[in-house]
C-alpha cells in the first residue's frame, strides 16, 4: 500500500514538474533523464558514439561543429573512439590547409569543418546556448540535478514536429511545438530507423534524437566528466579542511570563551 | 600608526635592526597582522577575507586566461573555446573566473549590508566606507567589461546597452559614448580597450583595498555592539580585543573554507547556472536577442534604471522644469548612479547617535525592508517592463531612495534607542561568560 502511494506521489511530482518546465518557455520542452545529469552523471560513451553516427549521417549535411577538434573523438570522458578509427573518420572531411592554402583531407588535428551552406547554425555549443528550462520559479537551480536543459531543448525540437507545413515568402516552414513561435525552417531531420546503428542498437526516432542530443552535450562541454571529478576532489578536500579549521578554531577560542549562556 | 594601543614589533639586534632602520617592512606586517580586534565580532565579519580571496582568485585565474585569450572580434569567441577544450585545466580556470565574479559580488553585497546594519559607516569610519564604495564601483566596471570579453551575444548587446547610458547625457552624451566605444558602435576598438581596462582595474582595486584596510586599521574595527574599544591603556584595550592573528585568521579561514565548499560545488556541478545561454552564441551585430539581461549582480540597479519611464509624473515634472534637457532616459541613468551615490553618502544622512542597529528598535524594521527591497529589485530587474513589473520596480526604487534620504535622517530624531552595553568586554561576557566558569 505504502509503495503504491509512494509511486503515485513520485509520478504526480514528475508530471507537475515536467509541466512546469514548459510553462515558462516559449516552446514545450520535456525533461529527459540523460546519463550525464546531476553531480554523479557521466557520459555513456556508446551513446556518444551512436550520436556521432547520427550527426555524421544526418546533421552534418547542413550543420557544422567548427569549434570541435576531430582528435577529441578519441578522448576518455568522450566518445573514446580508437585513434586509428578517428584518423579514418577524419578523411571524409575536406579542409583548407593553413600553410598551402589548398584543399586536403582532414586529419584528427583539424577542427570539424564549419558548414554554413544551408544557413543552419553551428552545433558545437548548441546544448549550452539554449535554456530548455529555468525552474523552479525561474531560478534555474534544478540544473544541479536535471542538467543544463540544452540537450532537452535539442531533443524536443527533433521530436516536436506535428507534420504541418506552411509557405511564407517562398520558404517552407514546419510546425514544431518545441520551437519558439511554433514554426521552424528545418525540415524534420529524423525518422524511425533513418540510421542503422553500427552497434545494432534500436533506432526509433526517440533513440536517434536522444543519442544525438547527448552527443551535442559532449561537443558543447567535452570536459564535463573531468570537471565533475575535480568538483568532487575540491568538495571532499574542503570538507576535511573546514572540519580541521573548525576544530582548531574551537580549541583556540576555548581559552577566551566560557560556557555559552543560552 | 594611530589607533588602539598594543604591543609593537621590537627588532632584535643584528639583521632585524639593520633592516628595520632602513625599511620597517616587518614592523608594518607585524602591526597589521597583530592588530587588536574586538573580540565580539560575529560571523558577518568574515566577508572581508572572502573578498580578499576573491580578488586574488580573479587576478591569478585572469592572468593565466589572458595567456590564451585573443582580444579580437573575429578570434575572441574561438579563443575562449580554445581555453575550454585545448588548454590544460582551461575549462576550470574559466569557470572559476566566471563564477568567481559572482562570489565576489555576493560577498560584497553581504559586506555592504553588514556595514549598513551595524553602522560601520559612521564616524570615525567614513573614509573606510567611501573607499569601499569606490572599490564597489571599480568592481562593477571590471565585472561589466569582463563580461564583454568572451564576445558572445550578451557580451555584445550588454556593451551596447550600457555604453548607451552614457549617450543619454544631454549635450556631450553621444561624444562620450563614441569616445568610450572607440567608434560609432561596439566593435574591435571597444573590445580592445575593455580588455586593457579589465586587466588594469583589478590592480586599482588592490590598491584601494590596501587603503580600505589602512583606514579601518587606523580607526579600529567596528563590532556588533557599535561600542568603541577602550583605548586609555594597553591593558584596558586588551580586555575588549584579541589580536587578529591567530584568533580571527583561523576563524575567517574556517568561514572561507565553508564558503568555498559551496563555490566549488557550483563550479564543479553547475558552472553555467549563473550565466546566460545566449553568451554561448557568438556576437552578431545583426541579430538582437529577445531579452537583454545583465548579470545577476547588476539587476537591482538595472531595475532602478528602467523604473523611471516617461509616464512617471516625477520624470515629467523634471523634464518640464529643465526644458526637456533631462528626459526619461537620462533621468533613469541619474537614478541608477544616484542609487549608489545615496549609499555612498550615508555617513552624513544617518543622524542617529547610536551606531549598531541592534539597539535601534525602529531602524531594524526599515533596514529589514531595505534588504527585502534589494532582493525585489534584483528579481524585477530580470522581468519584462510590463504591468505589474513596472509598478513593482517603481515602488521598490522609490523605497531605496526613501530609506537613505528620508527614513535615515528622520529616525535619528524620532527613535528612542535601547540601552547599550558599556564595554565590548561586558557584551562578550554576557554571551560567553568567563573561561573559568
Amino acid at each position: 500500500m505504502f509503495r503504491k502511494i509512494a509511486i503515485s506521489a513520485v509520478s504526480a511530482l514528475a508530471l507537475t514538474t515536467s509541466v512546469a518546465f514548459g510553462a515558462g518557455t516559449e516552446g514545450h520542452i520535456e525533461d529527459v533523464a540523460f546519463s550525464f545529469e546531476g553531480p554523479f552523471g557521466t557520459f555513456d560513451e556508446h551513446q556518444l558514439q551512436r550520436g556521432l553516427q547520427v550527426f555524421t549521417e544526418v546533421c552534418a549535411a547542413c550543420h557544422g561543429l567548427k569549434f570541435v577538434p576531430i582528435r577529441t573523438l578519441s578522448d576518455k570522458g568522450g566518445p573514446a573512439i580508437p585513434e586509428d578509427q578517428v584518423r579514418a573518420y577524419a578523411k571524409q572531411f575536406t579542409v583548407v590547409d593553413k600553410d598551402t592554402g589548398e584543399d586536403r583531407e582532414a586529419v584528427p588535428a583539424d577542427l570539424f569543418p564549419a558548414n554554413t551552406g544551408a544557413g543552419a547554425p553551428d552545433l558545437s555549443l548548441m546544448a549550452k546556448a539554449r535554456a530548455g528550462f529555468h525552474g523552479p520559479y525561474g531560478l534555474g537551480i534544478n540544473q544541479l540535478v536535471k542538467g543544463i536543459g540544452g540537450p532537452e531543448y535539442i531533443n524536443a525540437i527533433l521530436t516536436g514536429y506535428t507534420g504541418e507545413t506552411k509557405e511564407e515568402a517562398g520558404e517552407t516552414f514546419y510546425e514544431n511545438h518545441a520551437f519558439p513561435g511554433g514554426w521552424i525552417k528545418m525540415p524534420p531531420p529524423l525518422a524511425d530507423d533513418q540510421v542503422t546503428y553500427q552497434d545494432g542498437h534500436e533506432a526509433t526516432l526517440h533513440h536517434l534524437s536522444e543519442d544525438v542530443s547527448a552527443f551535442l552535450m559532449w561537443t558543447a562541454e567535452p570536459k564535463l566528466m573531468a570537471r565533475k571529478e575535480a568538483g568532487f576532489k575540491a568538495v571532499i578536500f574542503l570538507i576535511v579542511l573546514a572540519s580541521l579549521l573548525y576544530l582548531t578554531n574551537k580549541r583556540l577560542w576555548s581559552g577566551v570563551k566560557g560556557k555559552k549562556h543560552a | 600608526m594611530a589607533g588602539i594601543p598594543h604591543d609593537h614589533y621590537e627588532p632584535k639586534p643584528g639583521i632585524q635592526t639593520w633592516l628595520h632602520k632602513r625599511l620597517p617592512i616587518v614592523s608594518i606586517a607585524y602591526d597589521t597582522l597583530m592588530i587588536p580586534t574586538p573580540k565580539n565580532l560575529n560571523w558577518m565579519w568574515i566577508w572581508g577575507i572572502v573578498l580578499a580571496f576573491c580578488l586574488a582568485l580573479q587576478i591569478v585565474t585572469g592572468i593565466v586566461l589572458v595567456m590564451h585569450y585573443t582580444p579580437h572580434v573575429d578570434l575572441a569567441f574561438a579563443s575562449v573555446e580554445h581555453i575550454m577544450r585545448d588548454v590544460n585545466g582551461g575549462y576550470m580556470l574559466r569557470y572559476l573566473h566566471a563564477n568567481g565574479a559572482s562570489l565576489f559580488f555576493l560577498a560584497v553585497y553581504l559586506h555592504i549590508f553588514r556595514g549598513l546594519y551595524y553602522g560601520s559607516y559612521k564616524s570615525p569610519r567614513e573614509v573606510t566606507w567611501i573607499v569601499g564604495m569606490l572599490i564597489y564601483l571599480a568592481m562593477m566596471a571590471t565585472g561589466f567589461m569582463g563580461y564583454v570579453l568572451p564576445w558572445g551575444q550578451m557580451s555584445f548587446w550588454g556593451a551596447t546597452v550600457i555604453t548607451g547610458l552614457f549617450g543619454a547625457i544631454p549635450g556631450v552624451g553621444p561624444t562620450i559614448q563614441e569616445w568610450l566605444l572607440g567608434g560609432p558602435a561596439v566593435d574591435n576598438a571597444t573590445l580592445n580597450r575593455f580588455f586593457s581596462l579589465h586587466y588594469l582595474l583589478p590592480f586599482v582595486i588592490a590598491a584601494l583595498v590596501a587603503v580600505h584596510i589602512w583606514a579601518f586599521h587606523t580607526t579600529g574595527n567596528n563590532n556588533p555592539t557599535g561600542v568603541e574599544v577602550r583605548r586609555t591603556s594597553k591593558e584596558e584595550a586588551a580586555k575588549d580585543t584579541l589580536p587578529f592573528w591567530p584568533y580571527f585568521v583561523i576563524k575567517d579561514l574556517f568561514a572561507l573554507a565553508v564558503v568555498l565548499l559551496v563555490f566549488f560545488a557550483v563550479v564543479g556541478f553547475m558552472p553555467n547556472f549563473l550565466g546566460h545561454p545566449d553568451n554561448y552564441i557568438e556576437a552578431n551585430p545583426l541579430s538582437t536577442p529577445a531579452h537583454i539581461v545583465p548579470e545577476w549582480y547588476f539587476l537591482p540597479f538595472y531595475a532602478i534604471l528602467r523604473a523611471f519611464t516617461a509616464d512617471v509624473w516625477l520624470v515629467q515634472l523634471v523634464e518640464f522644469v529643465t526644458f526637456g534637457i533631462v528626459d526619461a532616459k537620462f533621468f533613469g541613468v541619474v537614478a541608477m548612479f544616484g542609487a549608489i551615490a545615496v549609499m555612498a553618502i550615508v555617513p552624513w544622512l544617518d543622524t542617529s547617535s547610536v551606531r549598531s542597529g541592534k539597539f535601534r528598535p525602529m531602524f531594524k524594521w526599515w533596514f529589514a525592508l531595505l534588504v527585502i527591497d534589494f532582493v525585489v529589485l534584483m528579481w524585477v530587474g530580470a522581468q519584462a517592463t510590463t504591468f505589474p513589473y513596472d509598478w513593482i520596480s517603481l515602488i521598490a526604487s522609490t523605497y531605496w531612495f526613501a530609506y537613505f534620504l528620508v527614513i535615515l535622517p528622520l529616525l535619528g530624531v524620532l527613535e528612542k534607542p535601547l540601552p547599550q552595553p558599556a564595554t565590548i568586554e561586558e557584551d562578550f561576557k554576557s554571551h560567553y561568560g568567563n573561561p573559568a566558569e
